[in-house]
């Protein structure tokens, strides 16, 4: 479905808030080489520091696997966050502004997939969840 | 055992450089250190430096607007100084817009602001 050529990849495991910080870390050092606008950067960063969290806290550990990417002759950032926690039963209401099953603002989820240009979250109940996101260079 | 960020006073305010990626543990002791320190020093104001952050999500933004708010019911004002422009675009676009945080472009910015408000306070009657 995504359709891109993989040129390099890298696994970061989630499971510590400092695992939080490595992943948003590796994800910069990524869109760096991409040659990613500046703007652009941070808001990738930024939604993959929110996206991280989310692993952490509502799927209780995971990983993020980050990659240069080719589509069509662009270049970009894919980065997909997976774990096995217990899934998102209303994906809809999960992607609301303001809605909230823990103690945040509940903007990641919304937030994050404003930030990027390709998104895709898959859930099922008992399995766990996949954060899918790409930002493509301008 | 996370680091935690130094908080320094000069006079009546105290003033936090934030100089490193920061882990949300690290953030949420930020918060509990400054409304103490406010407290145990009586200080004015609050300036938090962000100007080396490269993101602020909205783990961080909900700190600086959690200590905007608990300062100003422990009588002392907060601003936030440095902000880079990707960053409030990025805020922005993320859904937050921080309305309760003052913010100046600068340290010498920020430390203005106070001391204008000091100077208004106490000149009140």
């Amino acid at each position: 479905m995504t359709g891109h050529e993989v040129e390099q990849e890298e696994t970061v495991p989630i499971t510590s808030n400092d695992d939080v910080v490595r992943a948003r870390q590796t994800v910069r050092t990524y869109a760096q080489q991409c040659g990613l606008s500046l703007v652009d950067q941070t808001k990738l960063v930024t939604a993959a520091s929110e996206l991280a969290r989310n692993t952490l806290v509502y799927g209780g550990g995971g990983r993020m696997r980050c990659a240069a990417v080719r589509r069509a002759g662009r270049v970009g950032v894919h980065a997909v966050f997976e774990d096995r926690g217990p899934g998102i039963p209303d994906l809809d209401l999960a992607l609301t502004d303001g809605w909230t099953s823990g103690g945040g603002l509940g903007l990641g989820l919304s937030g994050a997939r404003r930030l990027v240009d390709d998104f895709d979250l898959h859930s099922e109940p008992a399995t766990g969840t996949r954060v899918s996101v790409t930002k493509w260079k301008r | 055992m996370s680091d935690r960020v130094p908080i320094l006073r000069i006079g009546q305010v105290l003033l936090v450089s934030i100089q490193i990626d920061l882990e949300d543990q690290t953030v949420l002791d930020l918060q509990d250190d400054l409304a103490e320190r406010i407290v145990a020093t009586g200080a004015g104001g609050v300036v938090i430096d962000i100007t080396a952050l490269e993101i602020v999500d909205s783990f961080v933004g909900r700190m600086l607007a959690n200590t905007a708010a608990i300062s100003r019911m422990l009588d002392a004002e907060t601003v936030v100084v440095g902000m880079r422009p990707a960053v409030a675009i990025t805020l922005v676009e993320l859904g937050l817009s921080l309305g309760g945080v003052r913010t100046a472009l600068t340290l010498d910015k920020g430390l203005a602001l106070l001391e204008r408000d000091r100077t208004a306070r106490t000149a009140r009657p």
